[in-house]
């Protein structure tokens, strides 16, 4: 049921394609990379796309196309991990908040608020400043950047779902908090849940680029879609080939990203139908 | 109405607080010892003994946090490891081309978001609407810096229409001045026109559903008039809490757009200050930003009030 509506949302479907062949493409990337995407090659410098080097080549003649390919791997597996990072912590606060209320939810959520309170890349820009470039510390940033966002939408369907007689039912029978809180109120939080986890998913693509390309990310040589951009942003007139693909991969990872989650949006959630 | 306006600046500060303690906390992530933090590592034993007793770095984090807040408090971010010079000086004198250029770019956002929103939801299900459809989630995918960037490619590079870099302040010469915002203003406006955008294309869509648009159309009454009157007022309430979220936005993206045009506001002074370890500049730019934000927010909220007086609140 669920499934086939879905299907009949053609840009949910053109998302969901997209995003499963950047997968493959990350998945497979040695296969796939025509080249070491670390080799250097001085001769080889500043090539423009062609049949040998698709994408071209950079000032070290690395091969563009190869690195944008291994690329794939590092904003995907960034992107997702943060977001299960942020999901975790975020879910685990909503339930608390939700579910005890009282001065634990108001400190719980007064904190969410004043995180939420700062521009999401200048929040990450100071976290980065002060942890230093590196995959685990792009993780924590990005993750603590989207975890207010969770807690808030799993504490307002807890809010809502622990006055359902159910609930009620099964405190009577003497299920443990903790029961109560896993196996009767979170399966019921899920939709939202997927929803802006999916749309999240593609906004932390977009800023593990964006700071990468202020050298506060991915730390080098690790050819992160953003720290490629920030090499091609220093030969814009000799080598512009360097910026086109890593911005249209960025581009495309969050596109696919944005179209299947208004998809499931649409799907999972009938008060955003129109 | 008038306990609202008191209730909700109330809020405000708590709300401060919280914000000033994560960017404390952050700060005290650094490894190292805070008192060289905070004057620099090349600093005379002297000045970092005389800072950390100043600061009060040798005492419990909740004297340090006080300490450290009043001084906050009191405008007083400290000195710039780097430029010697007091960080609230560095950074006054930074903000007319950061605010300069947030305005503009929101002024963009705003030409191209609200009409087109509001020509998507009065033809729905149009191929204009398709187009806007695929417009909008276009501009939220792209990368508003690799938009700066191909710009720069085509249109400074390629074209010569526009510079590639610097600054020269509208207020001096206007059409110079303009001239060099052109191109970062663009590319800053995008992602917040597209959300801005959207929002527009639903609250209108909801709105023109009402009743009352009915009866405005039955009365006859032209259709320019029916949709700028009767629903773009009601829709703008709503839409109003996403332009808010997207200056702060926009603010913080300032940072990226900055760098990539070498223009001299806040957003380059972080990032060069991140680059040198110049501390207090970026604990002072964070905080202040971040605080432009949660004022920025509070007199949405207001104005909201403002066009929707239908709205109760409550407790």
């Amino acid at each position: 049921m669920f499934l086939r509506r879905l299907i009949r949302n053609k840009l949910a479907v053109l998302g969901a394609v997209l995003l499963l062949f950047l997968v493959t493409m990350a998945v497979l990337a040695p296969w796939v990379a025509t080249h070491n995407p670390f080799k250097l090659n001085i001769k080889e410098r500043f090539l423009p796309p062609s049949s040998s080097h698709f994408f071209g080549t950079d000032g070290y003649g690395r091969d563009l196309f190869s690195r944008v390919v291994y690329g794939a791997a590092i904003a995907l597996r960034v992107g997702f991990l943060s977001i299960i990072v942020a999901m975790t912590v975020g879910i685990l606060l909503g339930l608390i908040s939700g579910y005890y209320r009282g001065w634990i939810d108001t400190i719980i959520m007064r904190i969410m608020d004043a995180i939420l309170s700062f521009p999401i890349i200048l929040l990450a820009i100071g976290i980065m400043a002060v942890l230093g470039a590196g995959f685990a510390n792009l993780m924590i940033a990005l993750g603590a950047v989207y975890t207010p966002r969770f807690a808030r939408l799993v504490r307002s369907s807890v809010l809502s779902i622990r006055e359902k007689e159910y609930i009620e039912a099964a405190r009577v029978t003497g299920c443990s908090d903790v029961h109560i809180l896993f196996v009767h109120i979170l399966p019921n939080c899920w939709a939202p849940v997927i929803i802006q986890a999916t749309i999240s998913f593609g906004y932390a693509i977009l800023w593990e680029a964006a700071l990468s390309f202020l050298g506060l990310g991915a730390p080098p040589p690790s050819p992160s879609w953003g720290s490629l951009l920030a090499d091609g942003k220093e030969v814009l007139n000799r080598a512009p080939w360097l910026t086109y693909f890593p911005g249209a991969a960025i581009a495309l990872a969050v596109l696919s990203l944005n179209l299947f989650g208004d998809g499931l949006r649409d799907v999972l959630d009938p008060r955003f139908k129109e | 109405m008038k306990t609202y306006v008191i209730k909700r600046l109330l809020q405000v500060i708590p709300v401060l607080f919280l914000i000033a303690g994560i960017v404390f906390f952050l700060l005290r992530l650094i490894p190292g010892d805070p008192a060289a933090i905070y004057v620099g590592t090349n600093a005379e034993p002297g000045v970092v003994e005389s800072i950390r007793r100043e600061m009060g770095f040798d005492q419990p984090i909740y004297v340090q946090f006080l300490i450290w807040l009043s001084r906050m408090i009191r405008g007083d971010f400290g000195a710039s490891i780097f430029y010697h010079l007091d960080v609230i000086q560095l950074i006054l004198q930074r903000l007319p081309v950061t605010l300069t250029l947030g305005f503009l770019s929101m002024v963009f956002a705003l030409l191209i978001a609200v009409p087109s929103g509001i020509m998507a939801s009065v033809n729905q299900n149009t191929y204009k609407d398709y187009l806007f459809t695929l417009l909008a989630v276009l501009g939220i995918s792209i990368p508003g810096f690799w938009l700066a960037l191909m710009m720069v490619i085509f249109f400074s590079v390629k074209l010569g229409w526009f510079p590639a870099t610097g600054y020269v302040s509208p207020f001096e010469h206007f059409l110079k001045g303009m001239h060099y915002l052109v191109l970062p203003c663009i590319s800053q406006a995008l992602l917040a026109s597209a959300i801005i955008a959207r929002m527009t294309r639903s609250t209108m869509l909801e709105v023109l559903r009402q009743e009352y648009m009915t009866t405005a159309r039955g009365k006859g009454l032209p259709k320019l008039w029916v949709v700028g009157k009767h629903a773009l007022k009601n829709a703008f309430a709503p839409t109003l809490t996403v332009i808010g979220f997207q200056l702060g936005n926009i603010l913080g993206g300032a940072v990226i757009t900055e760098t990539i045009f070498s223009l001299p506001g806040i957003g380059q002074l972080i990032y060069t200050a991140i680059g040198q370890r110049d501390y207090p500049i970026v604990q002072g730019c964070i905080l202040l930003t971040a605080f432009g934000f949660v004022i920025i927010n509070l007199i949405v909220d207001l104005l909201y009030s403002y066009f929707d007086p239908r709205i109760v609140y409550e407790g």
